[in-house]
């Protein structure tokens, strides 16, 4: 055996041969190159062409979150909720992620109230996205988180509540499932009411905790509430009974309007039929309907008092100036207009009380078209009354060019002419304010009322107020409310059916109280009565006076004629009643 | 020169220490804070379930259906109104 070589680094026999110098130069200037090449490509990453890079860095941590916004409440004048959105969580599924187990998936569709073959139909469907159940209330939508199912996720949504139900259906309108507005307050205050959600960038840690807060990008905007002019109670007892007036009446349809007249708020507004808005499904459009506001009608006799305040003011006519109506029949070129009754010389209180339409043909006969239409238009009709409501109806008010003499003659009891009951309503506030008409507010009023716009003199509309209120003789006893005074007239309008007057009858009245000093205007409409009568004294006169009753006492206004010999609470006595008398002043 | 250097970088090595306690202080108060407002957002949403809640259990519909079964209140007939006003 040899002894092996000693061999070391420095003595490499290979080296003892003299390489070439341009072999460790080349080496070198190779090395060289690869090294710049890398601090380049460094240089051009971290320094140029970051953004790639830096992005992909900060998906790993930093997120997007959107912050969720609510929609305002509706309230009603007193704060009651009338609207709430509340979050609630909709289910989806990646059909193709979800691959389940049946007893999973008895167990899921159990969950979600489905039929579990639907659930399986669903998932099994080749669409990349299915909803499997909207709007699950949160507890429900926690237990089906705590299944842990694969492919099936959740997302939070509101949903709208309406704890009133049909009552307040058709002021309050509805939301979608994206919860916009679709129809009544909800769409007309969609601007206000809607929350914008916002938008924020964080950091996220291992664990998937908020550590940092990077940026906000949007802030989030709750919607803010609204609070209605509607009173509740009012509502409420307005909703009731026209339900029970529809019933009686086997009609097709009815609505009550309750006005305050001091302020021009809408207290309550019910149409018949109605919907429940927490169910909407199976709707009918008739019950979708808010007939107070996009249905016009031919308001009938209930237009008399307008003519007759019209010739009061002028001076043409004063309440005792006498009308001789002759045999209650009139011919005006080839139509003839006839009262219900003959009733020979009748003096203008009279034709109001008793509704005659001679009589108020003949006082409308002493002015021009002209001066009509202004009148007309003055009080309202033919022009929508801009609420922002969704629908409103202007109504039809034709130019006075185009009216022939027996236009103007039908339109001054009420036909040739078509107007909501809002708009008639609001036109009847000329006389419970004094000859002012104000502009109508579906919100609350706090503070002074806009100022109105003069229609007819306090003076006349008093006068006017004094004839109107329904006393033991007229068309609407049944319209009298114990305690109080009330004033008003009936409308009986048949209905225009392609264009020729059919048997079939709109039943109204109008009317304020107390008349001493009115704080009420109540409107009320039954649209086809068919028990058997249709005269507005007969039909709608008893449900003006349920609501009117119980709405003034709703809002508790002084009785205005005595009811029982009024007792007069002594100094004595006014400790005990102190505080309730006080409250009744301040009112 | 030495020791001025040895100084100076142990002051350098405590700032250091000091920023990432800062930091991880923050973090913990900054988790914290998102689990109140977490907490108080769960708070709005039982308010505003509880207010609905309230306001179903006192509609009109229902409190006048209890008040006249359940109770046996009526309204009275116009005869037995008094009226009490103050004397002026």
């Amino acid at each position: 055996m040899k002894n092996p070589r000693s061999v070391t680094f420095n003595h490499n026999p290979l080296l003892k041969r003299d390489l070439p110098a341009w072999r460790p130069r080349l080496v070198m200037l190779a090395l060289m190159g690869c090294s710049v090449a890398l601090a380049g490509r460094a240089l051009y990453l971290q320094g140029v062409h970051n953004d790639f890079l830096q992005a992909k860095g900060e998906s790993r941590y930093a997120r997007t979150l959107e912050v969720p916004a609510t929609r305002g409440r509706i309230t009603d004048r007193n704060g009651d909720i009338l609207a709430v959105s509340t979050p609630v969580r909709s289910i989806w599924a990646l059909p193709a992620d979800a691959q389940l187990e049946p007893a999973q998936a008895r167990e899921l569709a159990r969950l979600l109230e489905m039929d579990a073959n639907e659930l399986n139909r669903r998932l099994a469907a080749s669409r990349d996205f299915a909803y499997l159940k909207r709007q699950l209330p949160p507890e429900l939508a926690k237990q089906v988180a705590d299944l842990h199912l694969p492919g099936i996720h959740q997302q939070q949504e509101y949903r709208r509540y309406y704890p009133g139900g049909e009552v307040m259906a058709h002021i309050l309108g509805f939301t979608n499932v994206e919860d916009k507005g679709q129809e009544g307050i909800e769409l007309a205050f969609e601007k206000q009411l809607a929350g914008r959600p916002g938008a924020r960038r964080v950091i996220k840690d291992r664990r998937g905790q908020i550590v940092e807060d990077v940026e906000a990008i949007r802030p989030p905007r709750d919607g803010q509430d609204v609070a209605l002019s509607i009173d509740g109670k009012v509502q409420y007892l307005a909703w009731s009974a026209l339900r029970e007036a529809m019933e009686q009446h086997k009609a097709q349809a009815g609505a009550v309007v309750v006005l305050d007249a001091r302020s021009g708020e809408v207290l309550a507004l019910a149409n018949a039929p109605t919907f429940n808005p927490n169910n909407r499904a199976n709707l009918s459009g008739a019950q979708l309907r808010n007939r107070v506001f996009t249905d016009t009608f031919e308001p009938g006799s209930v237009m008399k008092p307008f003519i007759a305040a019209l010739a009061i003011d002028r001076g043409k006519a004063t309440p005792d100036t006498v009308i001789d109506t002759g045999n209650g029949r009139m011919t005006i070129g080839t139509a003839t207009i006839s009262d219900v009754k003959r009733n020979g010389l009748m003096t203008v209180a009279e034709v109001l009380q008793k509704s005659s339409n001679v009589g108020t043909v003949k006082l409308a006969q002493q002015f021009s078209a002209d001066e009509m239409w202004h009148l007309f238009d003055q009080l309202g009709f033919g022009t929508p009354l801009n609420l922002g409501f969704p629908g409103e109806a202007s109504g039809r008010l034709r130019p006075a060019k185009s009216w022939r003499p027996i236009e103007q003659a039908t339109m001054s009891f009420g036909h040739g002419i078509s107007v909501s009951l809002i708009q008639m309503a609001r036109a009847y506030l000329v006389f419970a304010r004094d000859g002012e008409l104000v502009p109508l507010s579906l919100t609350r009023v706090d503070g002074q009322p806009s100022s109105g716009r003069r229609v007819y003199s306090a003076e006349t509309a008093r006068t006017v107020r004094s004839m109107l209120v329904a006393g033991p003789k007229g068309t609407a006893v049944r319209a009298q409310v114990p305690g109080y005074t009330v004033a008003g007239k009936t409308g009986t309008a048949r209905k225009l059916e392609n264009g020729r007057y059919a048997r079939k009858y709109i039943s109204s009245y109008v009317g304020l109280a107390p008349a001493s000093n009115p704080r009420l205007v109540v409107a009320v409409m039954i649209d086809e009565p068919s028990a058997g009568q249709y005269y507005g004294g007969a039909v709608a006169a008893p449900l003006f006076s349920r609501v009117t009753e119980g709405a003034l006492r709703a809002l508790g206004v002084a009785p205005d004629v005595p009811l029982t010999p009024l007792q007069l609470a002594r100094r004595s006595a006014e400790e005990d009643a102190g505080r309730s008398t006080a409250s009744r002043e301040n009112m | 020169m030495m020791r001025a250097d040895a100084v100076l970088v142990a002051l350098v090595v405590a700032s250091a220490l000091g920023v990432v306690s800062a930091q991880h202080q923050a973090r913990k108060l900054h988790t914290e804070y998102e689990r109140e407002q977490a907490r108080a957002q769960a708070l709005a949403v039982e308010w505003g379930q509880l207010q609905l809640e309230q306001s179903t259990w006192a509609t009109h519909g229902r409190v006048e259906r209890l008040a006249r079964e359940k109770l046996g209140m009526r309204l009275p007939p116009p005869g037995q109104v008094l009226v009490v006003e103050p004397q002026s």
